[in-house]
């Protein structure tokens, strides 16, 4: 009999474990030790008194006091990313093509989960369910967004991407940004003929905005409550294990093999005996299936979704997969991680630390101006090279 | 009856006319060689008949079966082997990823071992290679890779485009020895070769293209002795 580590790579999936641990603890630390150091520094300063005086809290204790949420919402939403930014990555790094549409495949896969678990709520179905079957149910609508969104994908891959495939470059990407406005009216018409309304709320079950509470810090005149809403926790693990499954499909089975042999040489690949149009579809598919369970994650967590819903989670988790360097998975946690991160501490603390002059608002200035910054100095963002290779 | 055969096939790129009407057949145990100057069409008649261009006008048939128009990944299951032209190994796949994506059409997990072990007795500088990129290797241990890669599909036809590019004497006569072996046992080949003098001397039969057109058919050993193949390609004065 074969031992268990012949079989099962172990090192493929406890590597990417580590490297998530590694990115959000890293970035975790580095962002936190910027802000305390900057608090310390202007706490005596007017950026101090001006917070003292509109909140009657120093710029420390206002600082350590945010800190544990900011650091939760922050990576929750740097999973978030990170699961769609595999998306764009995943079809790059195969077609050197950015597929612009992959953010309303998002956001068909928000709509079918939320209008699943709608229809079961008035099926009064939610209501009566038990916290076990509230998981059950989450899980299904969960799956159900997924399949949508991976087959949309190939479907999409199919319809509009393929027949272009010996086009210039960038006719496929003007295909592409079409599909998008397409799907785009397509959610608004289903949703305004089917329920006369563009917006849905996710509804409210199981203990999912229940917060789990760890302990209290006492801080002068305040006190900390260490907690964790229990949606965000669902948030991440559900995104960890689809990262970790990603990541071993691709890096330690023959598939995984094949998509990156078609990713650096597509001729020679069908050589060998590979489908290429079989792996292509594969590769819609998997990015498809991430982008749809990120979709019904992020309905899950913010509750309110609308048909344009994709652009601004697609927008940076582009963002985040170019930071990371395009076409490389690792550089897409990494960059989803990173970006999520900088977005969420720039929102929570940068009206303090200009005196209310540029409040959460300006966020992704701040965040988007960093990415400019890294690129500047890392043109081919953080990690470099392309899907092709092994991480 | 002919195992592989080009019946009046006509390939272009876009525009450019590479293949003018060839016909060739190749019967099953043959080694059969290409000879032709650089930009004769020898690279583009391989291609054709693996798929990866299609011919305009024409048929490419092995045994019986039309497979003009097949795609590549299926064409290589009808047991069709291409080892291409400048080697094509995978950079960022390591050296035994890349000798297992040569067998991947087969699923025998032991099988494929097994061909991999015989594989790296043939290439010992593989073995000590293993674990390292493609991409690392330097350009004979690419080449012997992309041989080995080749063997790993066990084809019933191998088509070889210039396998000895860039080896050592030593290694050249090494790759012959590995064809004439693979033939006795069973396997035909089709070899491009620059150096034309040692392809004769391996094959049994030979056909010269110019200008995407066949200008001669024989065999190996009258090509050896036909005054142009001499002039043009064997560099008899
Ligand atoms: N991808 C391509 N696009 C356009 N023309 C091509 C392409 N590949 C080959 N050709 C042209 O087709 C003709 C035949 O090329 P081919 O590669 O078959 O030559 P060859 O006989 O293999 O030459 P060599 O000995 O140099 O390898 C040449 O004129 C070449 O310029
Ligand atoms: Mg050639």
């Amino acid at each position: 009999m074969k031992r268990f580590s012949e079989t099962i790579n172990v090192r493929e999936l406890l590597r990417p474990i580590g490297q998530m641990i590694a990115f959000s603890l890293g970035g975790g630390a580095v962002l936190s030790l910027v802000v305390v150091l900057l608090a310390l520094l202007l706490d005596q300063t007017a950026v101090g008194q001006n917070l003292q005086a509109r909140y009657s809290v120093s710029l420390v204790t206002y600082t350590l006091a945010n800190l544990p949420q900011v650091l939760i919402d922050g990576l929750t939403i740097g999973f978030v990313y990170a699961a769609i930014a595999l998306g764009y990555t995943m079809v790059y790094g195969v077609l050197e093509f950015i597929n612009f549409a992959h953010s309303e495949i998002f956001a068909v896969g928000a709509f079918v989960g939320v209008e699943i678990l709608i229809a079961l709520k008035n099926a009064g179905i939610l209501s009566a369910a038990s916290l076990g079957v509230a998981y059950l149910i989450l899980l299904l609508a969960l799956l159900a967004g997924m399949t949508a969104s991976g087959f949309l994908a190939v479907a999409v891959e199919r319809i509009a991407y393929r027949p272009l495939r010996g086009a210039p470059r960038l006719v496929p990407l003007i295909s592409a940004i079409g599909v998008s406005f397409f799907l785009q009216d397509i959610i608004r018409l289903v949703e305004s003929l089917t329920t006369g309304q563009f917006n849905r709320i996710i509804p409210t079950f199981g203990n999912f905005d229940e917060r789990l509470i760890f302990g209290q810090l006492p801080l002068g005149a305040t006190t900390v409550v260490l907690g964790v809403q229990i949606k965000s926790l669902i948030v991440i693990l559900v995104a960890v294990i689809m990262l970790v499954g990603l990541n071993y499909l691709v890096n330690a089975t023959k598939i995984g093999k094949a998509i990156r042999a078609v990713a650096q040489d597509r001729p020679t690949a069908s050589l060998m005996g590979i489908d290429v149009n079989r792996i292509i579809s594969i590769t819609f598919l998997i990015g498809g299936t991430l982008g749809g369970a990120a979709g019904v994650l992020y309905a899950l967590k913010f509750t309110r979704i609308d048909p344009f819903v994709g652009f601004f989670p697609g927008l940076k988790a582009f963002t985040a997969a170019v930071l990371g360097g395009i076409g490389n998975l690792t550089g897409a946690l990494l960059g989803g991680i990173v970006l999520g991160l900088l977005e969420t501490f720039a929102g929570a603390f940068m009206s303090a630390f200009t005196m209310g002059a540029a409040g959460a608002e300006y966020k992704d200035i701040f965040a988007f101006g960093i990415l400019i910054l890294v690129l500047i100095f890392r043109p081919n963002g953080l990690m470099g090279e392309n899907v092709s290779q092994k991480a | 009856m002919s195992l592989l055969t080009l019946e009046n096939v006509h390939s272009y790129y876009g525009r450019i006319h590479a293949l003018k009407g060839i016909s060739i057949e190749i019967n099953q145990g043959e080694i059969v060689t290409l000879i032709g100057a650089n930009g004769a069409g020898k690279s583009t008649t391989l291609r054709t008949i693996s798929g990866i261009l299609h011919p305009k006008q024409g048929r490419v048939l092995l045994k019986e079966q039309d497979i003009s128009h097949m795609e590549p990944h299926n064409i290589v299951a009808a047991g069709i082997g291409h080892v291409p032209e400048g080697r094509g190994i995978f950079p960022n796949l390591t050296v035994k990823e890349n000798m297992e994506i040569g067998a991947f059409t087969l699923n025998d997990n032991a099988e494929i071992a097994r061909r991999m072990d015989h594989a790296v007795t043939l290439f010992p500088r593989l073995k000590e290679r293993i674990s390292q990129k493609g991409g690392t290797l330097s350009g004979g241990e690419q080449q012997m890779l992309a041989i080995a890669r080749g063997l790993m599909l066990q084809p019933s036809v191998l088509m070889l485009d210039e396998p000895s590019m860039g080896l050592a004497p030593v290694l050249v006569e090494l790759i012959f020895d590995i064809i004439k072996q693979l033939n006795e046992q069973g396997t035909t080949i089709l070899l491009v070769e620059q150096n034309a003098l040692m392809a004769l001397s391996i094959a049994h039969r030979g056909y010269v293209l110019q200008t995407g057109e066949i200008v001669i058919s024989d065999t190996a050993a009258n090509l050896k002795q036909n005054e142009t193949v001499q002039h043009a390609y064997l560099g008899v004065e």
